[in-house]
């Protein structure tokens, strides 16, 4: 199998941590995959700010960027998945054409956890881990993308890892892009209200599919002195192989 | 009187954030009503009920001239007055001179929003009559001078300490902070009133167009004593609240509740239909209906015209991270959570209120809880859309947005725009605890793109 690996902008700049465990479990599971090196953003801060003619650059942008190909695209992401997925057919619906290669693009992305699991089924290998997790499910690849048994099939797979459900576990994490940069007060309350869901699990780690969460989260948890660890999906999975 | 407005929603966001007793109160009655909300769902089908509810509230949107002129034959044949009240001034002014060729002094007021969002009470009591609020929530906020902070349970920022301790001051009762005797209290003082009130004012949860009747729901009972036991009552509610017929409105019946409190059915179902006739045993002698407009016939040409499915509920607040973290006041209009910010942008235009419009992480619970499926998640963001056309963002947002529009096409500028920020985070990190940079970890030295073949 050859697949497209999109990045996203997070892991760029952030987490290439997790970029470099995708490639790992690629590597694993016999997963061939090229890098297109014209990637950027997927236009998402544009769109949800209100700035229709940015994002609809970027979405050309990334259409041509990950064109001409009809290998599925993996992101480590629910929220860049969704927007690709769903927002990129709207922004274009106007357009015949450009919605041809919207909904073509559409239709090969697949946020990371789905990828695994429906398509390489990697949930019914031996996997290992350790310790007690707990999961904290993202609003968009919850809610947009409708992945909500994915992520946890693959973490009750992880031979040694005890799951410890998180209550709440969909509630906003208060994150939100630039929700967080606009209203920061607002963002931090609702993201320490979060922290105090997971530190109540008792769980030493917590995991999910997208950095900006996760990032949210670990700043919410570093503020309470919390040493509950926070993990991406792809890197706990990682760990195990 | 709360004097907080929509353009500083920051401000009274994270004034209220620092409120210790609202966010306890707020986090206890918003997980209260969720954990109910979920097992009161499970008897029915929801996903189908609101298929249907939604279908409904659509059907009456696409034809509401024609639902509004039958809904009002029905009821002038039934013995109501039906006006008509094109903004809230007109609205505001038709009550006061029904009141006043009534030669009232008192009036006891059922829970309505249509008349907070007309600011009814205030233009009454500057007419000189005596307004009392009888829905216990509207009556607590009433003696603190304070305006409703969510659309169903008005005084859910409060806790039992402030209640017990306003009764104590405003009425002269001993101190408790027992709800029960709290309660017994606003009864008695209520008692009182209904039973001498010249005249009684309510709202409506619909208004049913092939009878011309009116429907309300309510828990206390108080709907029935205002709208029965004075001799004159006016009910004001808005153009939408339509449905087209009695057999329309067990789907209601159904979702209304669970969605809004959990409950499987409220206490009181009220179907008023027309005055009181010769040999009846209830109902007012004399009856008037407001419909007042108000924006909504513009809202129903728009692209947001599926707001005015909207029931009022109060699901969409409930599960609102935004919400429930900052209360209702915030919001600094009579509506607050999801639905609050679709309706004040458009019900007050974008300059009175653009910042709501950030009052969301755009997480889309509110579009999972809603009863007729109002896409509000998608109904923010075009507002978003709007902010910007109308001029209302920010120049450094649309200038840094120009920049992000002409970097994210080319992977040269977008890494270079990477490795600036990266270059500048220590000093934006100084800046502060609650600025971004301070929140996100340090940008790595070498991005993931030049980790890759």
């Amino acid at each position: 199998m050859h697949v497209q690996l999109f990045g996203t902008c997070l892991v760029n700049t952030f987490f290439p941590g997790v970029g470099e465990a995708v490639v790992r479990i690629f590597n694993r599971f016999g997963v061939e995959f090229s890098f297109p090196k014209e990637q950027t953003c997927c236009g998402q801060p544009a769109y949800n700010a209100g700035y229709i003619p940015e994002a609809k650059g970027a979405a050309e942008h990334f259409i041509s960027a990950f064109g001409g190909s009809n290998d599925l695209i993996v992101t480590p992401s629910g929220s860049c998945a969704a927007m690709v997925k769903h927002h990129y057919p709207e922004l274009f619906r106007d357009d015949p054409v450009k919605l041809q290669a919207a909904e073509q693009v559409a239709g090969r992305v697949y946020e990371l956890s789905q990828f695994l699991v429906n398509v390489l089924k990697v949930h019914e290998t031996d996997l290992t881990g350790s310790g007690r997790v707990t999961y904290h499910s993202s609003c968009h690849l919850t809610r947009t993308l409708g992945a909500t048994q994915e992520p946890l099939a693959l973490i009750q797979a992880l031979r040694g890892v005890e799951f410890v459900p998180m209550p709440d576990a969909t509630r906003c994490c208060g994150f939100g892009g630039l929700f967080m940069a606009k209203l920061p007060e607002i963002s931090m309350a609702i993201a320490d209200d979060k922290a105090e869901s997971i530190i109540a699990t008792g769980a030493d780690t917590v995991t999910g599919c997208d950095c900006g969460c996760l990032m949210n989260i670990a700043d919410a948890l570093g503020k309470r002195g919390s040493s509950v660890k926070v993990k991406h999906i792809a890197e706990l999975v990682a760990e195990g192989l | 009187m709360n004097r907080q407005t929509s353009l500083d929603f920051r401000t009274n966001a994270a004034s209220a954030i620092k409120d210790a007793a609202l966010r306890k109160a707020m986090r206890n009655a918003t997980d209260t009503f969720g954990t109910k909300r979920t097992v009161a769902m499970e008897s029915v089908d929801f996903s189908a009920l609101r298929e249907k509810a939604s279908a409904i509230r659509m059907e009456v949107l696409d034809n509401l001239p024609a639902y509004i002129a039958h809904f009002t034959t029905q009821a002038t044949q039934a013995g109501a007055n039906v006006h008509r009240a094109a903004d809230a001034a007109a609205a505001n002014s038709i009550i006061a001179d029904i009141l006043r060729s009534n030669n009232v002094r008192m009036v006891a007021k059922g829970k309505s929003m249509i008349s907070e969002e007309t600011h009814l009470n205030a233009h009454l009591e500057k007419e000189g009559f005596e307004i009392v609020e009888t829905d216990l929530g509207e009556y607590i906020i009433q003696l603190e001078g304070e305006t409703p902070s969510h659309i169903i349970v008005p005084a859910i920022h409060k806790n039992r300490q402030q209640v017990g301790r306003l009764f104590a001051d405003r009425l002269g009762v001993d101190y408790s902070e027992d709800p029960q005797v709290l309660t017994k209290i606003a009864r008695r003082v209520l008692r009182e009133k209904f039973l001498t009130a010249d005249a009684g004012i309510s709202g409506a949860n619909f208004a049913l167009a092939d009878s011309g009747s009116l429907v309300i729901f309510t828990n206390e009972g108080n709907g029935r004593m205002v709208t029965s036991v004075p001799p004159l009552h006016i009910a004001i509610l808005s153009i939408e609240k339509i449905l087209p017929s009695l057999a329309d409105l067990p789907t209601f019946m159904r979702l209304l509740p669970r969605s809004a409190t959990g409950q499987m059915i409220t206490s009181y179902v009220s179907i008023l239909t027309g005055n009181r006739k010769a040999g009846d045993a209830t109902g007012a002698r004399e009856l008037h209906i407001v419909l007042l407009d108000n924006g909504r016939s513009g809202i129903l040409k728009g692209d947001c015209r599926e707001i005015l499915k909207c029931i009022r509920c109060g699901a969409c607040m409930n599960v609102c991270p935004v919400y429930r973290t900052v209360g209702g006041h915030a919001y600094g209009w009579t509506y607050p959570g999801p639905m609050g910010i679709v309706l004040t942008t458009l019900l007050t235009g974008m300059a009175a209120s653009h910042p709501l419009v950030d009052a969301s992480t755009l997480c889309g619970a509110c579009n999972d809880a809603c009863p007729v499926k109002v896409p509000l998640q998608e109904m923010i963001l075009r507002q978003r859309i709007r902010r910007v056309s109308e001029g209302f963002s920010p120049a450094s947002v649309s200038m840094g947005m120009h920049l992000f529009g002409l970097a994210v096409k080319s992977p040269l500028l977008f890494s270079t725009g990477e490795r600036l920020a990266g270059r500048f985070w220590s000093v934006l990190r100084s800046a502060g605890g609650e600025n971004v940079a301070g929140r996100l970890p340090l940008p790595t030295k070498l991005p993931f793109s030049r980790r890759m073949p």
